[in-house]
Formats: C-alpha cells, sequence, structure tokens
C-alpha cells in the first residue's frame, strides 16, 4: 500500500498507476451532482468556491446523518458518472483528485492525465468501513442540499484503489483484461 | 374479516425499513462468502474480503450497510379477509418510512419533483407500493431499499418472439456489460421475461428478491438461470469492476404469460446490498 497525505500535488502522484493501492490521509470535500452544479454556478458568476480547489480531492459521497457520539455517518462512494460534465471545469482549476466509483467519459480522463491528476476507486458498498476513517465532518457550504452539501472531511488511512492515472491508465479496462488473460478466456 | 391497524401496518414498516438497512439477508452474505472463497483472483478476494467486513460492522447497528439506503419499496400482500382500521393503508406505510429512515439515521434521497424541482421531501417519503390481493387474511409486508447507483443500470426491452433464448441472453449480457462498475458489483441480478411493457420490470425486480438458492420450478428456466449466471460471471468485470471471477452473487428468472406478438424483457440490476426484509401480520 502506498500512503499519501494531502494536499495532493502533481508531484506526490506521478508515479501511481491504474491499480495501485493507496492509504489517504488528510483533508477531502465532499460533493455530489446538485453541489458541483451550484460550484459551477458561482464560477460563472465569479464568486469563491466553498474551498480552495488547488491541490484539492473531492470525495463524491452523501453521507447517512450522524449518529449522536459518532464523528460520520455510512459514507461510501456514489456513481462517479454523475460528475462527468463537471469535473474537466474543476480539474483544470487544479482539483488534484477525486474519489468515487464507476465509469468517467473520454473528457474526464483527459483532464485527470492533462493535470497530472488521479481518479481513485472506493469499494461501493463498504460504507460502514470507510465510515471508520473518517476523523471529523463539518458542512462547509450548502446546507439546504442535505446529504448532498459540501462536508470538510478529515480522513486517515482511507483504502482506495487508482482507477484512472496520470499517464491515461484505467483499471476497468486493464484490471479486467488481466483477469481473463490469467483465467484464459 | 379481520382486522388490522395502520398503526401496527406503519411500526411493522419502521422496523423493516432498519433492519433491512442494517442487516443483508443471510442467503445474500453467504453467497458472498461462498463466492470470494471460490474467487481466484487476489485483488477481486480482497474486495470480497472488505465487503464482509463491512457487513459485520453494519449488523452493530450503529453504521447502516450503505450510504444510499435507498428509495423504499415496499410489497403488500393484502388478504383479501382483511380490513384496515384507523386511516389510509398508503398514508400507514408512508408514515412507517418516515419513522424508520429517521429513527435509522437513514439517509433521505427522496425529491419531490423529478424534472424541475427536485426537493429533497426530508423524509424519504414516498415509499413505492406495490399491492397485490391474495386470499386469507393475513398481510405480508416486504420492504426493499433500494439505491440507484444499481437502479440506473437496469433495463427494459421490447423483444420479439423470434429473439428467443438468444435474443434474452443477448440483452442480460449487454445490460451487465453497459453497467460494468457503476452499479457496484457483485451483483444480484433478476430477469423478467412475459406479461406486457409495465409488469415485465415487477417481474425482474420480483426475481431479484427470491432467495439465492431458489431455482425457477420450470427446470428449463433454471437451467438457463445457471447457464446466464456463468456467462455473467465470465464477463471478468469482477468486485467492484476491478476484475475477477465474481461479477454476479446469482441470477433468477420470472416469467409470465404474454401476447402472441411480443416478448417482454427486464433486467433488474442490484447491486450486492441486495436488502429486503420481511414482515408478516
Ligand atoms: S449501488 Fe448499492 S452498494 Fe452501490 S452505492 Fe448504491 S446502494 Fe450502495
Amino acid at each position: 500500500m502506498i500512503e499519501l497525505h494531502t494536499p495532493l500535488t502533481a508531484e506526490k502522484l506521478k508515479d501511481l498507476r491504474a491499480g495501485d493501492r493507496v492509504l489517504l490521509s488528510g483533508t477531502v470535500y465532499t460533493a455530489r451532482d446538485a453541489a458541483h452544479k451550484r460550484m459551477l454556478e458561482q464560477l460563472d458568476r465569479g464568486e469563491p468556491l466553498p474551498f480552495d480547489l488547488q491541490d484539492a480531492t473531492i470525495y463524491f459521497v452523501g453521507p447517512t446523518p450522524t449518529k449522536p457520539g459518532e464523528r460520520f455517518g455510512s459514507g461510501g462512494p456514489t456513481t462517479s458518472g454523475r460528475m462527468d460534465r463537471y469535473s474537466p471545469a474543476l480539474l483544470d482549476l487544479g482539483l488534484r483528485a477525486m474519489i468515487g466509483k464507476g465509469k468517467r467519459d473520454d473528457a474526464v480522463k483527459a483532464a485527470v492525465v492533462r493535470n497530472g491528476a488521479v481518479y481513485f476507486g472506493a469499494i461501493g458498498g463498504a460504507a460502514a468501513v470507510i465510515a471508520a476513517c473518517v476523523q471529523s465532518c463539518e458542512v462547509i457550504a450548502y446546507p439546504d442540499l442535505g446529504p448532498e452539501a459540501v462536508r470538510r472531511l478529515e480522513i486517515e488511512n482511507m483504502e482506495l484503489t487508482v482507477i484512472l492515472d496520470p499517464v491515461g491508465g484505467d483499471l476497468y479496462e486493464t484490471g479486467r483484461a488481466a483477469y481473463l488473460q490469467a483465467a484464459g478466456k | 374479516m379481520r382486522e388490522l391497524t395502520c398503526t401496527a401496518v406503519s411500526a411493522a414498516v419502521r422496523q423493516l425499513c432498519i433492519d433491512a438497512n442494517y442487516h443483508l439477508p443471510p442467503d445474500v452474505e453467504a453467497r458472498i462468502c461462498a463466492c470470494r472463497a471460490a474467487e481466484p483472483w487476489p485483488l477481486a478476494q480482497a474486495t470480497l474480503a472488505t465487503i464482509e467486513e463491512n457487513l459485520e460492522i453494519a449488523r452493530k447497528g450503529v453504521f447502516p450497510i450503505c450510504q444510499d439506503t435507498g428509495m423504499a419499496c415496499v410489497f403488500l400482500e393484502v388478504g383479501q379477509e382483511v380490513h384496515f382500521t384507523g386511516g389510509s393503508l398508503t398514508d400507514a406505510v408512508n408514515e412507517g418510512v418516515r419513522q424508520g429512515y429517521a429513527d435509522g439515521y437513514l439517509r433521505k434521497s427522496i425529491v419531490d419533483d423529478p424534472l424541475f424541482d427536485r426537493k429533497n421531501t426530508g423524509d424519504n417519503t414516498p415509499a413505492v407500493i406495490h399491492t397485490e390481493l391474495v386470499p386469507g387474511d393475513g398481510l405480508k409486508i416486504t420492504v426493499a431499499p433500494k439505491g440507484f447507483g444499481s437502479e440506473n443500470m437496469c433495463r427494459t426491452r421490447m423483444l420479439k418472439p423470434s429473439d428467443g433464448v438468444e435474443g434474452l441472453r443477448r440483452f442480460v449480457l449487454e445490460a451487465v456489460e453497459q453497467a460494468g462498475p457503476n452499479p457496484c458489483p457483485p451483483l444480484v441480478i433478476g430477469v423478467g421475461v412475459g406479461g406486457n411493457f409495465e409488469t415485465v420490470a415487477l417481474l425482474a425486480k420480483k426475481a431479484m428478491l427470491r432467495p439465492a438458492d431458489a431455482a425457477h420450478p420450470d427446470p428449463r428456466y433454471a437451467a438457463l438461470e445457471q447457464e446466464l449466471l456463468a456467462a455473467v460471471n465470465a464477463l471478468g468485470i469482477g468486485p467492484a469492476g476491478y476484475g475477477g471471477q465474481t461479477t454476479a452473487l446469482s441470477l433468477h428468472i420470472a416469467s409470465a404469460p404474454t401476447h402472441i406478438a411480443g416478448m417482454p424483457a427486464a433486467v433488474s440490476i442490484c447491486c450486492h446490498v441486495a436488502r429486503h426484509k420481511e414482515a408478516v401480520l
């Protein structure tokens, strides 16, 4: 496992390759489609975003409500493809890593390579396991969006797998192909 | 005539919503364990182990299995001798969902208007309710919360009679292939064939809710279930889509009579968090 700490600069990510397993610690920001839509609208109006995008990591998640006495609810990744129309613009403005699950389109793949960024996969449905690595959670924007509000999370050793890497690798293609080859299919 | 109070219905639905979101049905969990034991690909095995660990944590009742605690899909088998007192049955079900999602700290994921407002209703209602009249004086309630990562990957298609078994096979494989990693594989798949446009999707969903080891009573369909499951797993998508043998945990078919001119088909795709809980009142 490769240990990484935010902020994630292109330098820190340049040797990562699709399929690498990573333990990520530091600060990540949560956002789903509704929050992305608002962020892009704010950018259009020339307003500042709720957090600094430079070398930032966005986690596509809408957690369950936090129970009293807990730090976080369950919070596994949501389907990233719904953010495809927003991600390239954010990557070009400094966003360096995304955490989610599922396929991305060609525009996102190109923006990942162009910016030396990475798209990490978290295991969909492993939401209770992921909750354990969240140290703190604070809503920092759009509270009216409920589970879709933007939150700042402090995480420790979140287990991730590199899906899209800075040189154009895609685990969804190579992982499957390697398995099929090994299985002789 | 037997009387059932709406309060009793709400209380049952409330508990089922909570239980379903913290405890996976034992047959689904058993399939996950069996598939991990049989999985030859290391990354796939590790992913399945994490999924099992997740179920262990969720079982303790603090963290739901998945953050997408779903749209509450409620099946009611209402005995025709039952009379509900103290309000409307629909309201009683929605009240149960409201209480369950609040008290269980489950995520509220329903928006009021699909196209324009998309404003969260704040209590996860309304539920999707399917009511069936059956003989007797009981009420069977099944709550099946369904996340939309997998719901978005479901398909319906009006196949032609001449498409036959081969057409159905192609449709199923195409649906799973297109879904790829998005619906959080390993999957639980329900295939519906027959009926008409609006019933075939429901057939597929009901097939998806069948216990993992319950084969179709007709041996021809049962054999096709086996064959399609093997074909799906030969795709190599694997757990989380990272590659591997375990793309689906189970596959069931539900069939129904149809028109001479058609062969409607539907593929209901669910993630490994294939939640449902039943109660009989
Ligand atoms: S598809 Fe299933 S496992 Fe994946 S996020 Fe949705 S509910 Fe959770």
